[in-house]
């Protein structure tokens, strides 16, 4: 068993009096899919933005490829470029060209040369099969060909974590099936990943660990056969119910 | 002399219209001077001071909010008497130019503020979030990332507010700047005939109908999709 690349524990975090992290120990090792999944409002986001400290955590620890987010001493900026974060909501620059979306933080936190960055950018959009669309803006783009600039954006830093935030939440069911291609063949390549999602699918298929979160804490884990096939807690049998009758 | 002749004779004289013409052809060069070193410093000053907000440090935030409400309160008149009478008390006299410049540039800069950091805060959280993620600092996230949608999203009212300050240059007749409005009166005056002053609202219009014109294209041209 290879070394865990992120490492939580003991993770708090509150907003203002409201207790949304209350104690939560997650181990991510080299190369593995974990799927986060639990209800709405049980901090699934909180904690994968405390993770590459988007949030900062309350109390806690939390190390990512051996460096410790949390200390003071750490550069943040540095230690991100190894954590890529895909969002609900893409959030690419709408000013900017996929290309340019790509092409940005490697210049100017990678310090490239215009030339390399965008050679670089050209073949991460090639991973998520969009080379075509490089001169594309996001507002001439879909929803799923703006989900996946928003992958090359990310893996063009070559992380080594993925942080995915409900990819697919926001898309229209069609375009669906396209971010879920680009994600598997993300794992195909050896890409440590978390994935917080609906897509049950997706996740029986291709995570190697199911975490089930509910009220600010981890309810229960483990593969997704056991998770989904046989639920050891109430709550998470409540809960997997509950969605597949959806 | 009819009613009508009496009209055309105060209004529309061809002799005094001949005479004055050159003092207000003057005073239009004179006005566009004017508006533009008001422009250059109240919008790079008001920008600057919508990027210093940014930076959210309290102390300066309440200062900066101080001074952009004052400015927007008082009237530009007001200010411009300020500065012209008030500060030779002071020991420090400004000419009517620099006066009405530096009244106009101060409306506009807080106007500017204003505005600049209206497009600022509305700029979606998740555009820093994207940016913070892959690395970028803040200087890098806010100027390459959120400041050029800001400036976008603001081009339709900045332009307008920036045309009805500029408008504001007559005031500076009240300071005796020899601008089209300060031109024309003091033709009124030589000539005991209103004429100069047609004279200076048809200036009025071919300066300013191009830019409304211009502010009307720049609103549907930047009402954008994203
Ligand atoms: N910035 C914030 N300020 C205050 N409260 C917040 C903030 N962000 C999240 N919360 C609260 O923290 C709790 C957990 O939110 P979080 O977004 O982590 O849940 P989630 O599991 O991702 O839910 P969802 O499935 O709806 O995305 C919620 O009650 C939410 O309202
Ligand atoms: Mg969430």
């Amino acid at each position: 068993m290879s070394a865990a690349i992120v490492e939580a524990r003991g993770v708090h975090k509150y907003f203002g009096g409201l207790h949304v992290l209350k104690g939560v120990d997650l181990a991510v090792r080299e190369r593995e899919l974990v799927f986060v999944i639990g209800p709405s409002g049980s901090g699934k986001s909180t904690l994968l933005r405390c993770l590459n400290r988007l949030e900062e955590p309350s109390d806690g620890s939390i190390t990512v490829d051996g460096i410790d987010m949390l200390d003071r001493r750490t550069d943040i900026n540095k230690a991100r470029q190894r954590i890529g974060m895909v969002f609900q909501s893409f959030n690419l620059y709408p000013h900017m060209t996929a290309l340019g979306n790509v092409a940005l933080a490697l210049r100017r936190v990678q310090g490239m040369s215009r030339a390399a960055a965008e050679a670089r950018a050209r073949q991460a959009l090639e991973r998520v099969h969009l080379a075509d669309r490089a001169g594309h803006y996001p507002g001439q783009l879909s929803g799923g060909q703006q989900q996946r600039v928003a992958i090359a954006r990310a893996i063009a830093l070559e992380p080594r974590v993925m942080l995915f935030d409900e990819p697919t939440s926001a898309l229209d069911p069609e375009l669906v099936g396209g971010v879920l291609q680009a994600m598997r063949e993300l794992r195909e390549s050896g890409m440590t990943m978390v994935v917080v999602s609906h897509e049950m699918g997706f996740a029986r298929a291709a995570a190697d660990r199911v975490v089930f979160m509910d009220g600010g804490r981890i309810v229960e884990e483990g593969p997704p056969e056991a998770i989904f096939g046989n639920p050891q807690q109430e709550r998470t049998r409540a809960f997997i119910g509950q969605i597949e009758r959806h | 002399m009819t009613n009508w002749d009496r009209f055309l004779d105060s209004f529309f004289n061809a002799r005094v219209a001949a005479e004055y013409l050159p003092k207000i052809i003057e005073g239009f060069w004179l006005t566009i001077l004017l508006a533009a070193c008001i422009i250059l410093a109240g919008v790079a000053a008001g920008l600057a001071l919508a990027v210093l907000r940014s930076l959210g440090i309290r102390v300066l935030n309440w200062a900066i909010i101080f001074v952009v409400d004052l400015f927007r309160a008082l009237p530009p008149l007001v200010i411009i008497a300020l500065l012209y009478f008030g500060l030779p008390a002071a020991g420090l006299s400004l000419s009517g130019f620099a006066a009405a410049w530096l009244a106009l540039s101060l409306v506009l800069m807080a106007f500017t503020e204003e505005i600049f950091w209206a497009g600022i805060t509305a700029v979606p959280k998740g555009q820093w979030e994207a940016a913070r993620s892959t690395g970028l600092g803040f200087l890098d996230t806010f100027t390459l990332v959120v400041l050029p949608q800001a400036v976008r999203m603001v081009i339709p009212p900045l332009t307008n507010r920036t045309i009805a300050i500029t408008k504001g240059t007559a005031l500076a007749s009240v300071v005796a700047v020899q601008e089209i409005l300060g031109a024309a009166q003091a033709g009124v005056s030589f000539s005991f005939n209103p004429t100069p002053l047609t004279l200076g609202a048809v200036a009025y219009l071919v300066l300013f109908l191009p830019v409304v014109i211009l502010g009307r294209w720049v609103e549907t041209r930047f009402a954008w999709k994203r």
